[in-house]
């Protein structure tokens, strides 16, 4: 009935750059398997294409019905936190894999989608007198902090930091006082600086290697073969596609594995080297759009559920690029942050997909149309 | 709160909300244009120089190991070559169980358990693709039946590579040497460093000919480049330059003369040189023992080691050119030289022998106890008086006798590519001063005059000594024929030449008259006969009781006391062509031990091959016969020249 006219009223220059990234990783995934569809690009292929059908489902589904199960989400996803906590699987000495048989899940990245849902759902019913009031205040700020600090002891400090950004980000948008985020700001730079004296001591707060990337990501040459490799090989494979590039598939750095990790995390710097500049400008062009999409989506309903909703997945989706561009740059220590749409990965893949279905749903049924 | 402060407010926050939305947005566009900016730097700015690091990452250099050039016998016969060496390497990543390979492979060679779990553990430490030797050296069927069961050994490649190999090793090993793998301190010795050293384990010279010659057998290494990935397996070679094998080396050395010459030997710490008295060409060198440097190439075990040596008999030194020995009556023709051209004596001047010669209180004894009672320089030499050489050298004095020992090649090295090359001696007044702190004495000069005391020469040294008092010729002892060729005619002697006329026949009296110390020892065939000295250098000092109780013979005295014999000779005394000495450690006197294997050597050299029985007297025909029948059945040389033998 509807169903027709909802698909035309989805944001669909949004939906054609989703479907444009997909392909620049497809692309990325072939070369960087040296000419052959097995083993990332086909999986890869597969997983986009049920995913983007995911999309249009969710966003004919009512942004209601979405808001309606937003605190069902948050709990579910704290409660699968929890679960990988006790019975996720290790893997690079971390807990952050719960393999449910069908997939293999990371919840800490299906996390942002139900933070960013709840936060939302709670600005939408909290009265606006209320949204400067200390109270109300810190029951948004432990919605975000207990699970950070879950996904914090998995060990996943990168994880645990984007959640904490985002969450607080939506709060931001929501309009609560500036004064809050000054004085966040400020106790967020002294316990910086508490944790760089804590190293050594009996009390530490992060683990070693943690440190250790730090210390790689202010001087990557500290450790040229060990943490420091990465980066040097990846700034190696930026910088000498050049203008143009190496051409498709003749990236010395990424065909002869000299890059880390070159179909997931690092995948960028493949891309850059084999079509240069104007690849890499290109990408970061169109994620730009997206989130612009995004924004003037944003900006274009009434629906506070729906503005936060768009803003803070909007919000996830670009923590989720310009991390990792920045990482492969040596611009951040390396975390273990996909590029969005194109690195090989189901869990980041899902993840991404469900929050352009939810924002296409609140696109779709902006200021009550249906 | 009323409806309408409720609706202000809402209005407010959404509006609130926009503008934080759009700041947002902003924000976002600025981190956006930071990591633009970024990319254009590290794209667009330094892009050449990450290009340079991205092919430095890319391509290795990996170095071809040049061919060794071969070493070969004056006759173009190979005596160091390169041997193809079957091998079989195993690349752990091609097959899931290497235990069950390696089992298996142990039916086939031998490969004990203990060996098996060596080379698994060493396969954990490297990366799976790097191919790992586990035998060397394996004979042809072995590789075959390897080869043929290929299928069922998965990881496992035959390979053939190069080892150098010593065909007549145990005759050649003093004078070729061995190579072996190099060490850091023979990297350290090399400026500037040849790059095809740096190839691991690269065999060079450790020793010998293939030490000194190094820079010529070496050649250069050829270059390919090669595509590696980061854990360094080569994807593809890019291209290669070919190197340039090294040189080959002809030596002077005759292998049959060597050979019949290390068999001569064995069973003795003894050497021999033989050289051609005009040219200097070196026909043999040959010290025993011997070893087998071919243990030394793949590296040779400890135990090896330690049995070479701690062996009394320095297997390992090469006694031809390192063994300095006091030259004993070998020295008496220098004596003689030195006296006749400062015309202290004259030809027909006869000196009386009572068996000793009276310096003061002390008494220098002659070999002979009853003494030689008259003599001239001729019978001097044949009968090897002792008396008779202090009173002339008592006459020419230390520094003469040192000049004409020098001028007859003593106390010097000459340029040949071998290692440890001893210069000998040749005592001063001034170096005794330096040395001692006491001044010459007289008794020194008369002991020096009979070849004993502080001068020492090498069997070398002896034979080129030999060479220049029949040749009259300043000849140069040489070993290589195509490097360095052409040195020009050897200078004459300043030696006149009734002086070494005389000489000669004093030297041909030792073997052909009646009295001589070798006569025992001639050459019946009258065209090729020889003329020689006899030397005994003792080891240790005759005590005046000794001497009265009667001399200790040799035999009752310990190996490590027992005189030196040595024996140095020229052939066929009309027409010399060949110098030769022989040196017996400890072997007793000359006369009795050196100067028959002397005459084998040098009739084998003249003959060229084992020679005819006729050329020995007599009596010994039969004893001869058979020690020469053994030494060709040994050395696999039928008896060329007289069926009659």
């Amino acid at each position: 009935m509807n169903t027709i006219i909802k698909i035309l009223y989805i944001n669909w220059p949004l939906q054609i750059l989703i479907f444009a990234t997909a392909l620049f990783g497809f692309l990325m995934l072939y070369s960087v398997s040296g000419g052959s569809w097995e083993p990332w690009t086909k999986p890869q292929i597969n997983r986009f294409f049920v995913s983007f059908f995911l999309i249009f489902l969710m966003s004919i589904i009512s942004i209601s019905f979405w808001r309606k199960i937003s605190l069902f989400s948050y709990f579910l996803g704290l409660a699968l936190l929890i679960a990988v906590y006790f019975y996720g699987d290790t893997g690079m000495g971390a807990k952050r894999w719960l393999d449910l048989k069908i997939i293999k899940l990371q919840p800490s990245e299906a996390f942002k989608i139900s933070l960013v849902m709840a936060l939302a759902y709670y600005y939408h019913k909290l009265p606006v007198d209320k949204v400067s009031h200390p109270f109300y205040v810190l029951v948004p700020l432990l919605l975000i902090l207990i699970p950070a600090f879950i996904v914090f002891r998995q060990p996943d400090l990168g994880t645990a930091l984007v959640i904490i950004m985002i969450g607080i980000f939506v709060m931001f948008i929501a309009g609560v006082h500036f004064g809050y985020f000054l004085f966040g700001g400020l106790s967020f730079f002294t316990l910086l600086i508490i944790l760089f004296y804590s190293r050594g001591t009996e009390w530490q707060l992060i683990k070693d290697y943690h440190f250790k990337r730090i210390d790689t990501f202010l001087d990557p040459s500290v450790d040229p073969l060990g943490s420091g490799y990465h980066i040097t090989q990846s700034k190696i494979a930026l910088g000498s596609g050049g203008l143009f590039g190496r051409g498709y598939m003749q990236g010395s750095q990424s065909q002869l594995n000299f890059l880390p990790e070159k179909h997931t995390d690092f995948i960028f710097t493949t891309l850059a080297e084999e079509f240069g500049f104007f690849g890499t400008i290109g990408l970061l062009i169109i994620y730009s759009l997206m989130v612009a999409f995004c924004i003037f989506s944003a900006l274009g309903t009434t629906d506070k559920y729906s503005r936060l909703l768009i803003t803070g997945l909007c919000m996830t989706f670009f923590t989720y690029f310009s991390i990792n561009i920045a990482m492969v740059m040596g611009l951040l220590p390396v975390v273990g942050i996909p590029l969005p749409l194109v690195s090989y990965g189901g869990s980041s893949m899902i993840v991404i997909m469900l929050s352009f279905g939810l924002i296409q749903s609140a696109h779709v049924h902006r200021n009550n149309r249906f | 709160m009323s409806r309408f402060k409720e609706t202000t407010l809402k209005s407010k926050l959404s509006k609130r909300i926009h503008r934080r939305i759009v700041l947002a947005g902003l924000l976002k566009a600025s981190a956006v244009t930071l990591l633009g900016w970024n990319i254009r730097k590290l794209q667009i700015e330094d892009s050449e120089d990450y290009k340079l690091l991205a092919d430095a990452n890319r391509v290795n250099l990996r170095l071809i190991p040049p061919s060794r050039g071969l070493i070969f016998d004056r006759l173009g016969t190979p005596i160091a070559s390169n041997e193809q060496n079957y091998k079989v390497v195993f690349i752990r990543e091609q097959t899931n169980e290497p235990d069950r390979v390696l089992k298996k492979l142990s039916n086939i060679i031998d490969l004990d358990q203990k060996r098996q779990n060596k080379i698994l553990q060493d396969m954990e430490k490297r990366s799976s693709f790097i191919p790992i030797t586990i035998a060397e050296n394996l004979t042809w069927s072995d590789f075959a039946r390897i080869s043929v069961n290929l299928p069922s050994l998965p990881g496992i490649i035959p390979e053939v590579g190069l080892t150098r190999h010593y065909k007549e090793y145990e005759s050649y090993a003093h004078v070729i040497g061995y190579v072996g793998p190099i060490s850091e301190k023979d990297l350290g010795s090399e400026t500037p460093v040849d790059p095809v050293l740096q190839i691991p384990k690269f065999q060079i010279g450790k020793v010998g000919v293939e030490k000194k010659m190094e820079k010529h057998l070496r050649g250069s290494a050829g270059v390919s480049r090669v595509e590696v990935n980061a854990s360094g397996r080569v994807m593809r070679e890019l291209n290669r330059t070919q190197g340039r094998s090294g040189e080959n080396i002809h030596l002077t050395i005759d292998t049959n003369l060597q050979k019949f010459t290390s068999e001569r030997l064995r069973g003795m710490s003894a050497s021999s040189v033989l050289m051609d008295v005009s040219s200097g060409d070196i026909l043999s060198l040959v010290s025993t023992p011997s070893y087998n440097p071919n243990n030394f190439v793949l590296g040779i075990s400890q135990s090896n080691w330690n049995t070479l040596l701690n062996d009394v008999r320095k297997p390992l030194l090469n006694k031809a050119t390192s063994g300095a020995y006091p030259p004993g009556s070998t020295f008496k023709m220098i004596v003689a030289a030195a006296a006749l051209e400062l015309g202290l004596i004259g030809l027909n001047d006869k000196i009386f022998c009572s068996g000793f010669y009276e310096l003061g209180s002390r008494k220098f004894h002659c070999w002979r106890k009853g003494g030689h009672g008259k003599l001239t320089l001729q019978e001097a030499i044949q009968k090897s008086c002792d008396v008779y050489f202090y009173e002339i050298a008592r006459k020419v004095g230390v520094k003469k006798i040192g000049a004409m020992a020098t001028e007859l090649g003593l106390g010097q090295s000459y340029n040949l590519p071998l290692t440890g090359v001893s210069k000998g001696f040749v005592p001063t007044k001034k170096w005794k001063k330096q040395r001692f702190g006491t001044s010459w004495l007289v008794g020194d000069t008369l002991n020096v005059g009979i070849g004993q005391g502080y001068s020492l020469a090498t069997p070398l040294q002896l034979a080129v000594m030999t060479a220049r008092l029949a040749s009259g010729k300043k000849v140069t002892p040489n070993l290589i024929r195509n490097v360095d060729t052409e040195q020009g005619d050897p200078k004459t002697l300043s030696i006149r030449k009734e002086t070494l006329a005389a000489i000669r026949k004093g030297m041909f009296d030792v073997l052909n008259e009646k009295e001589g110390t070798a006569f025992n020892f001639r050459s019946t065939d009258e065209s090729f006969s020889i003329a020689g000295k006899t030397g005994t250098s003792q080891v240790r000092r005759i005590t005046r009781e000794e001497r009265e109780e009667g001399v200790i013979k040799n035999e009752d005295l310990p190996w490590k006391m027992r005189d030196h014999a040595l024996f140095t000779c020229f052939a066929p005394y009309k027409d010399p062509k060949y110098a030769l000495s022989v040196v017996v450690e400890h072997g007793g006197s000359g006369s009795k031990v050196a100067a028959p294997i002397a005459r084998d050597i040098m009739l084998f050299q003249i003959y060229g091959g084992i020679p005819p029985i006729k050329a020995y007297p007599e009596k010994q025909q039969a004893t001869v016969r058979n020690r020469l029948l053994n030494i060709a059945e040994k050395i696999d040389l039928k008896p060329i020249i007289n069926p009659n033998i």
